[in-house]
């Protein structure tokens, strides 16, 4: 399948265009986020206070990278699992967040407030951590860190390989996927 | 009685964080491998095609940034005196692999209250064993949480049989999906007590992927449960296709005549570990 070129930041028109499935090179910018982060965003949200990062149009990377030896941007790069996240997301969604990447299944209240948004679920190859560190251009800190591999960080991306697992309008890969092929192995079974 | 001094045990262990992160066992390969020749979905032949670039790129980074929690396995010989702290010497090890490596510190020193990390990826979890001979045999298989997670054990009863077996083998591999990023691997681990039995599931992820139980009974019901998982349909990173899981290890030992203990440690494609003998 051609992959579809997607930039991010992502606009909701952008995100409408992706379907559940869809290969995509997703270049741009991106930040970084996982369970220690997640729960000091919604602190800020409860304080009152903004974001560390423009929560509008933005697409959160589930990773907390190795560290980089020499000569390298960044380390091993690849996704963590996502439930772990599904708390907080939906606080996110509400506010613009239109993009994540990680992998494994996402709750139901998650895609209800996906829906609502517009956003869209990438799964990255879990596993292929080297691989995707080839993509990152370049990576900064830009908080948190105390929480180490944990930090909030900006990473630049270029043509960095993902699937559509979920789309906005709630189409699921996990589900559609799997049925999809043991469909088509009943049918070569003949039966 | 031989003599070794703790610090050589601090080198190897050293030595294996970075080696076992940094590339996969070659049955690991060959597994993947063979799994793509099988596959017959052509999403899921794409995945295992990147899965195996991956691995082979050699540019001194880590297969998987989840560089785990440092599981460490001593089988110390008898013979053997070792001179200093055996377990500050592991520590000292993993220290030294997990900062020369630039593996990811993913410990922390408290699991419910603080969750502050260790900042070296300290302690290893540390398993030790006394066997005969004067040799120290070491095993570092580090292990990642996303499948980690997904790991379950059950105290079946014994009416429950390989029915029931099955059943929970089949259940955890379902409930898991695509969370551990299948292809996984499943160390099984029937009997013991309810720790015992954990600990045979954990044990039997040591195994080369190709290697049988010895009772061919068992034998048979491996290959049984790796084709009823790949039947699942859920496929590699869940995105359908045939190759969910790379292999189903079983290990056994005695039980109590009331129980059918039973544990599924849930492994990923990146199945890490590398063996020393001191
Ligand atoms: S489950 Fe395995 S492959 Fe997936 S992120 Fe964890 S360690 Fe890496």
């Amino acid at each position: 399948m051609e992959a579809k070129r997607v930039s991010a930041p992502l606009s909701r028109e952008a995100a409408a265009r992706l379907r559940c499935g869809d290969a995509v090179l997703l270049s741009g910018t991106v930040y970084t986020a996982r369970d220690a982060a997640h729960r000091r965003f919604l602190d800020c949200l409860r304080r009152g206070e903004p974001l560390p990062f423009p929560v509008e149009n933005a697409v959160l990377f589930y990773v907390g990278p190795s560290p980089a030896p020499p000569g390298h941007v960044v380390g091993s790069a690849g996704p963590t699992t996502s439930y772990r996240m599904d708390a907080e997301t939906p606080a996110l969604l509400r506010l613009g967040l239109r993009g994540m990447i990680g992998k494994g299944r996402r709750s139901p209240e998650v895609i209800a407030a996906m829906r609502e948004a517009g956003a869209v679920y990438f799964g990255a190859i879990g596993g292929a951590g080297a691989l995707l560190s080839a993509c990152v251009r370049s990576a900064e800190l830009i908080c948190y860190p105390d929480l180490g591999a944990e930090a909030v960080r900006r990473l630049e991306v270029e043509n960095m390989p993902l699937t559509v697992v979920i789309d906005a309008a709630g189409n699921d890969l996990y589900e559609l996927g799997r049925s999809a092929y043991l469909a088509q192995r009943a049918e070569a079974n003949g039966n | 009685m031989r003599e070794l001094d703790a610090g050589r045990i601090t080198e190897a262990v050293a030595r294996l964080c970075v080696a076992a992160n940094l590339r996969l066992p070659a049955d690991v390969t060959a597994a993947v491998e063979a799994a793509r020749r099988a596959e017959d979905w052509p999403v899921a032949c794409d995945v295992l095609d990147r899965i195996l670039e991956n691995d082979q790129l050699d540019k001194g980074l880590p297969i998987c940034q989840d560089t785990g929690l440092a599981c460490v396995f001593l089988e110390i010989g008898q013979e053997v005196h070792i001179r200093g702290d055996l377990r500050d010497a592991v520590d000292a090890g993993v220290r030294r692999g997990y900062r020369e490596g630039y593996l990811r510190k993913s410990a922390v020193r408290d699991p419910l209250l603080d969750r502050v990390n260790t900042g070296d990826n300290t302690p290893a979890m540390l398993y030790t064993e006394l066997v005969p001979g004067d040799r120290v045999k070491l095993t570092v298989a580090p292990k990642g949480f996303g499948s980690e997670n997904m790991s379950r054990i059950a105290m079946l009863r014994p009416s429950d049989g390989v029915a029931g077996v099955k059943r929970f083998v089949l259940e955890t591999a379902e409930a898991a999906g695509p969370n551990p990023c299948p292809p996984m691997v499943l160390g099984v681990g029937l009997g013991g007590t309810f720790d015992k039995c954990a600990l045979l599931a954990k044990r039997a992820l040591l195994r080369p992927l190709d290697s049988h139980h010895p009772d061919p009974r068992y034998a048979a019901l491996e290959a049984e449960l790796l084709e009823a998982v790949n039947a699942l349909g859920i496929g590699p990173q869940g995105f359908g296709g045939r190759a969910t899981a790379l292999a189903v290890l079983i290990e056994t030992m005695p039980t109590h005549i009331a129980g059918l203990p039973c544990a599924v440690n849930v492994n990923c494609h990146v199945a890490r570990h590398q063996t020393e003998v001191l």
